[in-house]
Order: structure tokens, then C-alpha cells, then sequence
């Protein structure tokens, strides 16, 4: 058995989903829960179910917003003061910057976008893709201690502990040192939608939507569904839509259960970024393009009165 | 001013990845290899940060394979003043890479003010080497910049996180950056700069140079696999205007009923 430390990240006061799945794959290890700043005694509840023994808020000046160094050093001098074996994270945007600063720390590796592990004998081995997921690895860690991993959100699912924590929680006095690069301004998305990364269903427009304008049938649709919108590399480079959007090996890699492709042709580079899409639809005009290999349901026809259609389909079997 | 640019060369992004039959890492021997596309966002940045400062010195780093040097050598013939290569093995760990980037950066003698990297490099994807560097090197470090302005020795960057939100930075140099697309657009390598860049200086450096040993790896991969095929799906024709929604009903009843995703 390991002694783990799960780093989790706050949003609107609530952990993130990708926390909950790193717990539930834990089972059967010595788990923790560390956070900076405050979470409700509900929250609180919740990572205890999930098998979090202890969970430390880490609290101190200079810590309202993050920041690469103040977090990394408050983590550091935390994790330091106890005994653990493995450090886990989501490889979220700030998981993937924080991490390997904070592991760096301890001269440690670190697994990053791991989607698949055990923790046989207390040890972690674990899977990731490479290339863009046109291929997998086994990754395993090795050097001095506490190792470092970081998951990526929507990979594991969902696998309830079947031990609850007692979800112990306490307030850690934080230190976050010299922090010379400080967020100054945050500029606030123009959308409000969960993060391609993250969403759960992608509706996706690739370059035969033409142009920027006829991405509002995208949204139209997306908005029925709960989706994010994305776009292919054609169509970003095309000025359709920004790179935020573009899924790829130059852009998202994504694992929604739902992708729905719009007039995507499936290059090899696309194909890469959202191939462990659990349910994929296509629909392209031509019934060649190789998207359709990967498809689990492929519409031959037109986007353009294809998608309309299926608004109004998904409004009526969703009652909306 | 001394401006680094880490480097890293890998597969072009439309090719097709064969692992090795034992299962080690991938073949690499018909590969078309590319500068890293992130990276040429960071050699860009660079390069307009010398037209503003024209006694900047740009340095391109990589650390890689020797089969050929297409990454330093692209980055010179867009403008960059000279070039070190680590040579090594293609699947060195970031940690080890990051090591042997610092060690290059300075056996140049030369302190950075500011060192560029792309985001992420496209083959193992991990996004740790501008990160590790700066706290090897004790700096601060921003990812995922798509937004650079200079003033003085103060640089402001936008960094872009979920859902497109830009979190806004200023720092004093010296500073590590990684590079996003959409910070500018890469030029290309001009004829005269292809011809210029042959005669640029490229030191070749080996990881015992750079101090860098087996013993640095942190991260060890095996059982390098394609990931597995998903079975053949269904296929409806909906190019006949009258069949449209009755075939677009079906689609959405299935995606219920059989793959129950809504």
C-alpha cells in the first residue's frame, strides 16, 4: 500500500471531477487530499466517500490566485513535511503547468496525461498516449521519491471506492515564497462552455463549414446537447475559428462521450486528437473521407442540412 | 540580451506511427522529421524580439538524435544567429532533456534573459520541459503564451487556460516561456537565409558534455502498442433529400437506445 497525496483544484468552490476519479482508482491505497484555500464541509463529505483519509487546505498570503511559484512552493514545503509516496493531479491547464515545477522540486518524475494505471503492490504503472495517441506506452517511474503523475480529465471514469475516507480535514500554515511571475488580469472567455478537454459532448466543424458565420449551426446545436464546440485544423488555419478550438495533435486532444464531426475529412493529425471519443458521429458529404473509419455513426450528406435536422431531432427526444 | 530557444524535432504531424516489434519505442527509420510546430512559434518570438533589439544573440537548442539537424538548421535559416545539439536518443525523458538543454544553455557562457520553448512537443506530448528548465534554472516561467509585449526588461504575456480564458502576466527578466500557436506567425526560411544558415555555427555537444547520465531519467517507457481499432460502425446515405430525416430520427433513436450516450 502507498501513501498518496491527490492535489486537487478548485472551480466555483468545488473539486474538480478529474479529483473524483483519481480517488475512485486509488482504492486500496493510503489516500490524502491537499487544496489551496477553502472547501465546504459538503465538498468535504464528497472526497471522504471517495476514500480521502486526510484533506489539508493549504492556506497563507499570496495564495488567492494561482500562481506557478506560490503554489509550487506552498505544495513543496507540504509535501515535505509528510511521507509520501505519490503525488497525483489532473493534467488540467493548471496541473500541466504546476506539475513538473513542483516535481522538479524533489529532483522527481513525472507521468504527465496518464489514462489508464494500477497501483499493484503499492507501485504505479501506468498508460499513456503518445504521438497523439497514434500510439500507447507503458510508463513506469523511477528516482527519487515522491513521484509525480498527473491524469487526464474524463480518461479513467468514474469507479466508485468502495472504502470511504474519513475525510479528516485541517488547515495547513502555507508559504508561498518569492513569486515573480504573478497574474496581473484575467481576461474572461467570450464563451461559457466547459473546456474541449473537459466536455463531456464535442460538436466539432471542420473546413466544409466555409466560414466563421456558418459555425453558428454548431452552436445551435450545441447548445441543444450541452456541447462544446470545436474545429479542425483546416478550419483554424482557415480563420474560421480560433486555435482554443482546434482538436488535434496541434491542437486538444479530447475524450468526450459524445463527438459529433461536421464536415471533418479525419486527417491523421484530427483522427489522433479525439480517436478515444467513446460515441462518434460523422457526417460529411463524401462517403470515402476517413473519418467515416472511425465513426461509429456515419450520416452521408450534406452538413448544412444535416445538422439543422438533428437540432431538431435532439430538441424533441430531449424534450427541449 | 541572450535569447535561448529550445528545440525539439519529431515526426511530421501526418505520419503514420509503427511501434518496433519489441515493443521498445517506434520505428524511426523512414520518418519524415520536422521542427516541432510549437517551436517555431518560439523561434518566431525570438526573432521579433531582435528586430527590436538588434544585438540580441539567438541561440537555438536541441537535444536529439543525429540523423539529421533539419530542427537548428530551419531555425537558422529564419534568422537565428547560431545553434548547440545535444546529440542523444529520440526518447530521452523530459527530465533528462531539460538537464541536458540547461547544461547546453550554459556551456554557451552566455546568461539567458530569456528562453523560449514550445508548449509541447507533438511525439511523448508531456509538457514539462520549459517548466522543469526554469526551476532547474530558478526562474519564473509562463506556459502556453499567445500573447508577448516588451518593455525594457519587463516582458507581459497572455497565457491561455481552459476554455480560452488569457491569464495575464508581468515579469521581469530573466524568464522562461512556452509557446502557443496563435502568438505569431512563423516565418518562412528565406533562400538567402537557407544559403546564410550553412555557415552559421552549430556546436555538437553529447550528454556527457552536458553532464546528463542514465542515471537522470525519472521516466521510464515500455510496451510501445497501437491503440486498439474500434469495429467497423454504421453508415447511413442521407444525400437523398427525402430520406434526410427519417435517416437523422434513426442516428438520434440509436445514439439512445444502442450506444446510450444521451
Amino acid at each position: 500500500m502507498a501513501n498518496v497525496l491527490v492535489f486537487t483544484e478548485l472551480h466555483d468552490g468545488h473539486v474538480k471531477p478529474v479529483t473524483l476519479e483519481i480517488l475512485g482508482k486509488l482504492a486500496g491505497q493510503s489516500t490524502d487530499v491537499a487544496l489551496i484555500g477553502d472547501i465546504s464541509a459538503e465538498q468535504i463529505a464528497i472526497l471522504a466517500k471517495n476514500g480521502a483519509q486526510n484533506v489539508h487546505k493549504l492556506k497563507g498570503a499570496n495564495l488567492d490566485k494561482y500562481s506557478p511559484e506560490g503554489y509550487a512552493n506552498a505544495l513543496a514545503e507540504f509535501i515535505k513535511s509528510k511521507n509520501y509516496d505519490y503525488v497525483f493531479g489532473g493534467a488540467t491547464s493548471m496541473g500541466k503547468d504546476l506539475l513538473p515545477r513542483l516535481s522538479t522540486k524533489f529532483q522527481a518524475g513525472l507521468a504527465s496525461d496518464v489514462v489508464n494505471f494500477t497501483m499493484d503492490g503499492g507501485v504505479f504503472a501506468g498508460t499513456r498516449p503518445l504521438f497523439a495517441g497514434k500510439c500507447l506506452a507503458k510508463v513506469e517511474l523511477t528516482g527519487p521519491k515522491p513521484h509525480f503523475v498527473s491524469i487526464r480529465p474524463n480518461a479513467l471514469g468514474m469507479t466508485p471506492n468502495p472504502t470511504a475516507g474519513a475525510g479528516a480535514a485541517s488547515d495547513v500554515n502555507a508559504n508561498a515564497g518569492e513569486i515573480r511571475a504573478a497574474i496581473k488580469e484575467i481576461i474572461k472567455a467570450t464563451s461559457t462552455k466547459v473546456d474541449l478537454t473537459e466536455a463531456n459532448i464535442i460538436v466539432t466543424g471542420g473546413r466544409a463549414m466555409k466560414n466563421a458565420e456558418n459555425f453558428k449551426i454548431l452552436n445551435d446545436l450545441a447548445d441543444v446537447i450541452g456541447a462544446t464546440v470545436g474545429a479542425s485544423r483546416a478550419a483554424v488555419d482557415s480563420g474560421f475559428a480560433p486555435h482554443a478550438m482546434q482538436v488535434g495533435q496541434t491542437g486538444k486532444t479530447v475524450a468526450p462521450s459524445l463527438y459529433i464531426a461536421c464536415g471533418v475529412s479525419g486527417a491523421i493529425q484530427h483522427l489522433a486528437g479525439m480517436r478515444t471519443s467513446k460515441v462518434i458521429v460523422a457526417i460529411n458529404t463524401d462517403p470515402d473521407a476517413p473519418i467515416f473509419t472511425k465513426a461509429d455513426y456515419g450520416i452521408v450528406g450534406d452538413l448544412f442540412t444535416i445538422v439543422p435536422i438533428l437540432t431538431e431531432e435532439f430538441k424533441k427526444l430531449l424534450g427541449r | 540580451m541572450n535569447i535561448f530557444v529550445c528545440v525539439k524535432q519529431v515526426p511530421d504531424t501526418e505520419t503514420k506511427i509503427i511501434p518496433t516489434s519489441d515493443g521498445s519505442f517506434i520505428e524511426t527509420a523512414s520518418i519524415k522529421w520536422i521542427m516541432n510546430p510549437y517551436d517555431e512559434y518560439a523561434v518566431e518570438q525570438a526573432l521579433l524580439i531582435k528586430t527590436t533589439i538588434p544585438e540580441a544573440n539567438v541561440t537555438v537548442v536541441r537535444v536529439g538524435s543525429v540523423k539529421d539537424t533539419e530542427a537548428l538548421r530551419t531555425a537558422m535559416a529564419m534568422g537565428a544567429d547560431e545553434a548547440s545539439h545535444v546529440a542523444a536518443g529520440d526518447n530521452l525523458d523530459s527530465y533528462s532533456i531539460a538537464k541536458a538543454l540547461k547544461g547546453a544553455i550554459e556551456k554557451t557562457g552566455r546568461k539567458p534573459d530569456i528562453i523560449l520553448a514550445g508548449k509541447q512537443a507533438i511525439d511523448d506530448d508531456c509538457l514539462q520541459v520549459p517548466q522543469i528548465l526554469a526551476e532547474m534554472f530558478n526562474l519564473p516561467s509562463v506556459s502556453v503564451i499567445v500573447g508577448f509585449e516588451m518593455n525594457g526588461t519587463t516582458v507581459k504575456v497572455k497565457r491561455e487556460v481552459e476554455g480560452g480564458a488569457l491569464e495575464v502576466y508581468e515579469i521581469a527578466t530573466p524568464v522562461v516561456l512556452a509557446c502557443n500557436k496563435g502568438l505569431n506567425t512563423p516565418r518562412y526560411a528565406s533562400l538567402p537565409g537557407i544559403m546564410k544558415a550553412k555557415k552559421k555555427p552549430l556546436a555538437q555537444l553529447s550528454l556527457a558534455d552536458v553532464g546528463v547520465t542514465d542515471a537522470d531519467r525519472r521516466v521510464k517507457y515500455s510496451g510501445f502498442k497501437l491503440p486498439p481499432e474500434k469495429p467497423a460502425g454504421k453508415k447511413f446515405d442521407a444525400t437523398d433529400a427525402a430520406k434526410q430525416k427519417d435517416v437523422v430520427a434513426q442516428v438520434v433513436g440509436l445514439l439512445r437506445t444502442e450506444a446510450k450516450v444521451l
